[in-house]
């Protein structure tokens, strides 16, 4: 399914990333291709969806931002409005759904911790809904990349 | 807490959050861009890197785009006094992609451990719940496993500095 190039792209690239003038060049040599043919290869990766970023993953905390998880429970003649409400707020980074009474379960970013209260109350008032917070009180860490075989 | 960032430190995140440029020189790009050299753009860049305002540089896959279709949060319900020992136990296991402490919401939830798994199929995640429980025994009380069984929404993370 994926090519000896787009696994390498893929189970390498997913630790980090040469911060040098010629990256490209760097992994060609290692990987004994040509840094215009990695180049089009993750183009053509982002363009199917198949890698969502390639880039700098910022920290939003370390920036005086702040995240969390939240979820609410939603009846399923709501369910489409609730999501374009939820949705078309640009703090919410992720939305998912999922199997369970709390069913839907999306992650808000924003620029300061005390956004944080107020997102949650606005979508609170535009769907008449309640939204438990989960935010991280302690975060255990962890170093998993996904690799293909 | 806000950091304090320079103009320069600004333009720079702005400028790559979106992502890097697909170029030969991407950071000769971003210098011309913000009126940097490349020495400069590397340099801080390197700077993020070590201060953890930039987790890494790196490209980012779509989990279900790689046949790991089943991807689900397993909650548990974790005796207060062991979490954070048994989370930092959790949070070794090859097939844990985060694990966290997060608040209870009695009584319609009372966990407090969340461990994200993430397999090509469901019996695989369930050979991985058999092998946390016996790692978490005695000191959790109940669990739940909740599947994701769509994407609603995923953008990058956006900001503002």
């Amino acid at each position: 399914m994926f090519d000896d190039l787009e696994t390498k792209i893929i189970n390498q690239l997913q630790e980090s990333f040469p911060l040098c003038s010629q990256p490209f060049a760097k992994l060609a040599e290692q990987w004994q291709t040509d840094e215009q043919v990695i180049i089009n290869k993750i183009q053509a990766l982002l363009d199917q969806g198949i890698l969502t970023r390639f880039g700098p993953l910022y920290n939003a905390e370390k920036l005086g931002g702040a995240f969390c998880l939240c979820a609410m429970q939603v009846k399923g003649q709501d369910w489409d409005t609730v999501v374009s409400i939820v949705n078309g707020f640009t703090e919410v980074a992720h939305n998912y759904q999922r199997q369970h009474r709390l069913n839907m379960w999306f992650v808000l970013a924003t620029e300061t911790p005390e956004a944080i209260a107020q997102i949650i109350q606005q979508i609170e008032t535009q769907t008449q809904q309640k939204v438990y917070a989960f935010p991280k009180e302690q975060e255990y860490y962890v170093g998993l990349t996904l690799s293909l075989s | 807490m806000m950091k304090q960032l320079s103009a320069t430190d600004k333009q720079l995140i702005l400028a790559t959050q979106a992502g890097l440029p697909l170029c030969a020189k991407p950071y000769q790009q971003l210098a011309q861009q913000l009126q940097l050299t490349e020495q400069q753009v590397i340099a801080k860049l390197e700077q993020f890197i070590q201060c953890g305002i930039i987790r890494r540089i790196a490209v980012v896959p779509n989990h279900y785009k790689l046949g790991y279709t089943a991807n689900a949060m397993s909650v548990w319900d974790i005796d207060d006094d062991f979490i954070d020992a048994l989370g930092e136990k959790m949070a070794q296991l090859p097939f844990v992609s985060h694990c966290y402490q997060r608040p209870r919401h009695l009584p319609i939830w009372p966990y407090n451990l969340f461990i994200m798994l993430h397999a090509k199929d469901k019996s695989t995640i369930h050979t991985q719940i058999q092998q946390i429980k016996q790692q978490l025994q005695p000191h959790y009380q109940r669990y739940e496993l909740l599947y994701s069984s769509k994407i609603l929404k995923k953008t990058g993370l956006r900001l503002n500095p």
